[in-house]
């Protein structure tokens, strides 16, 4: 679009602090985790250290940081497949009609939108109710699943509205079974989306909070240990924490962008 | 026909036990009664009456709705601009992506470590403070900048203007560039091209975003309270309140409440605006 020098560069100038209003806050407690021992929360750097870093493993006092991250990594990947799986088959599903899909595609979307701490509230009140004691691999996975579930669903959505069925009509011409047209003709085609949809499910699970609050039971989540730190830690141990597993987001992040580009670039080679 | 209930099963599987059966009990326990030490089976309308009518409801309402027209507006005029400039203003497809995920990339990292990261740029001591005394705009430090109004709406600025940017770019990479160059034809400045072709066009993607922001605000409770200090109030943080003094059925029919307004504003929303050719 014609829309002259100065407007051009006034919207870039403009989504420049955008971005940097995005990471800027990220990457000044980046810095300040590497504070000398004696450093507070804020500017001057008094020193440069590993000794918040250090901390973060030895001490008790930050609480149960070893094993809040173990069970987020593993409920993180129990997540990540059941999204996969669940997202991708219903995907499959939703490019017929079938009695009750509308329904079902509102019962998804209201599951987006509706409050997180109502999930919470209610997803804890039906195990207390029925006697189940709330624990991580349980209520606090079902309730994650409702929030991942619909990105998943939706990024199907996006996917198969422009595959083209000629390639599987194709397929079945030459007379592949239903699995073989899935697994050699349409998996290979939707494969970076998939990973995209692993991504998601990871990611949006390893950081959830408000809905995990309720329904985790006794074993924290690592979310839920740093709200508690926020309220009691006074020093730049949180800040290595936060260092820590933003990393770990953007190391998983990193992983997934690779796969996806890696697939991508096989499917067009494929294809000639 | 078979095959896809099958596929549609376990969404439908997991949406009845985590979502459908726990709202239904928040609507069985609204009407229960409740003392200090239990919570009593039954059928009162007492929760109702107590949350419709108290004062603080009403005051926690319209501050959460005052939270929610700001954080609306602002992540609006930003969403709408960064959008722009993704779909109109980057030429190139490959840097188009690569934009489009430095946008999205915070959203995929933990929220209550980007809520925490604004402490050191705000507070009493932070870097913008020290900027402002250093260059003598001020003379003692800001002490509205943490824990109050402005930084919930600040965190919220910065957590949820992705909910804006991304349905608002979709509907504008769909827009015939034909209808742009038509109109440039015809004399229209580039602001009568916004105004006239390329807002109108987005209006789907601005409800979307707009009904993600305004649910996300509306229920929201743990930035209020960690960004406001405990100053503000909200209508999640009440309810979240009501549950760590373990009022069960008050907190329910409060999550009912709150509920049915939300329903009410995307009710709203969606009169105004078709989303159907969006799906």
């Amino acid at each position: 679009m014609t829309f002259g020098l100065v407007g051009r560069m006034a919207l870039t100038a403009f989504f420049c602090l955008f971005v940097l209003f995005l990471y800027g806050p990220t990457l000044t407690i980046v810095v300040l985790s590497f504070q000398g021992p004696d450093g507070g929360l804020t500017f001057p750097m008094n020193g440069v250290s590993l000794h918040w870093f250090a901390h973060l493993f030895e001490q008790q006092a930050v609480g149960d940081f070893g094993g809040a991250l173990g069970r987020s990594l593993l409920l993180g990947l129990i997540v990540m497949t059941l999204t996969v799986v669940i997202s991708l088959a219903a995907g499959l599903a939703f490019r017929r009609r079938f009695a009750g899909s509308g329904v079902l595609f509102t019962l998804t979307v209201a599951s987006l939108i509706i409050p997180s701490i109502l999930v919470s509230l209610g997803i804890g009140l039906l195990f207390n109710l029925s006697g189940l004691d709330p624990a991580w691999y349980s209520s606090a996975l079902g309730a994650q699943l409702t929030w991942t579930l619909p990105f998943g669903l939706l990024i199907m959505f996006a996917v198969f509205n422009r595959f083209n069925r000629a390639w599987e009509e194709a397929a079945l011409d030459l007379g592949a079974s239903p699995w073989q047209r899935f697994r050699h003709v349409v998996l290979p085609i939707i494969g970076p989306s998939v990973v995209g949809v692993a991504l998601f499910g990871f990611t949006l699970s390893y950081d959830e909070f408000a809905r995990t609050l309720l329904t985790a039971g006794s074993d924290n989540t690592l979310p839920l240990e740093i709200f508690g730190m926020t309220t009691n830690v006074t020093t730049p141990v949180l800040y290595a924490l936060g260092t820590v597993t933003t990393g770990l987001s953007f190391l998983v992040i990193a992983v997934a962008l690779i796969a996806m580009a890696a697939l991508r670039r096989a499917a067009d080679r494929r294809s000639g | 026909m078979k095959a896809s209930y099958y596929q549609a099963a376990p969404l439908a599987l997991v949406l009845g036990v985590f979502l459908m059966l726990p709202m239904a009990v928040l609507v069985v326990v609204s009407f229960f009664d409740y003392d200090s030490v239990q919570i009593i089976p039954g059928f009162v309308l007492t929760n109702y009456r107590d949350v419709l009518g108290s004062a603080v409801t009403w005051r926690t309402y319209l501050s959460t709705l005052r939270f929610t027209a700001i954080v609306w507006a602002v992540t609006l005029v930003v969403g709408f601009w960064v959008a722009f400039y993704l779909a109109f203003v980057v030429r190139s497809r490959v840097t188009q992506l690569v934009l489009f995920l430095v946008c999205t990339i915070p959203f995929l990292t933990s929220n209550i470590i980007r809520m925490i990261s604004w402490v050191p740029f705000l507070g009493r001591e932070g870097l913008l403070n020290s900027l402002l005394l250093r260059l003598g705009l001020i003379h003692a430090p800001l002490e509205f900048l943490l824990f109050s109004d402005f930084a919930v709406v600040l965190a919220y600025v910065h957590l949820y203007t992705l909910f804006m940017v991304t349905p608002i770019f979709n509907t504008m990479m769909r827009i015939d560039h034909r209808l742009i160059e038509a109109a440039i034809d015809n004399g229209a400045r580039p602001g009568q091209i916004v105004a006239h072709v390329v807002v109108p066009l987005c209006k789907p993607g601005i409800a979307i975003g707009s009904i993600f922001v305004v649910t996300l605000v509306m229920g929201d409770f743990i930035t209020v309270r960690l960004m406001s200090g405990g100053q503000s109030a909200s209508v999640g943080l009440m309810i979240s309140n009501q549950i760590s003094l373990l009022q069960y059925p008050a907190a329910c029919a409060n999550a009912v409440v709150l509920l049915a307004v939300v329903l009410l504003m995307i009710a709203a929303i969606l009169r105004i605006v078709d989303i159907r050719r969006e799906l």
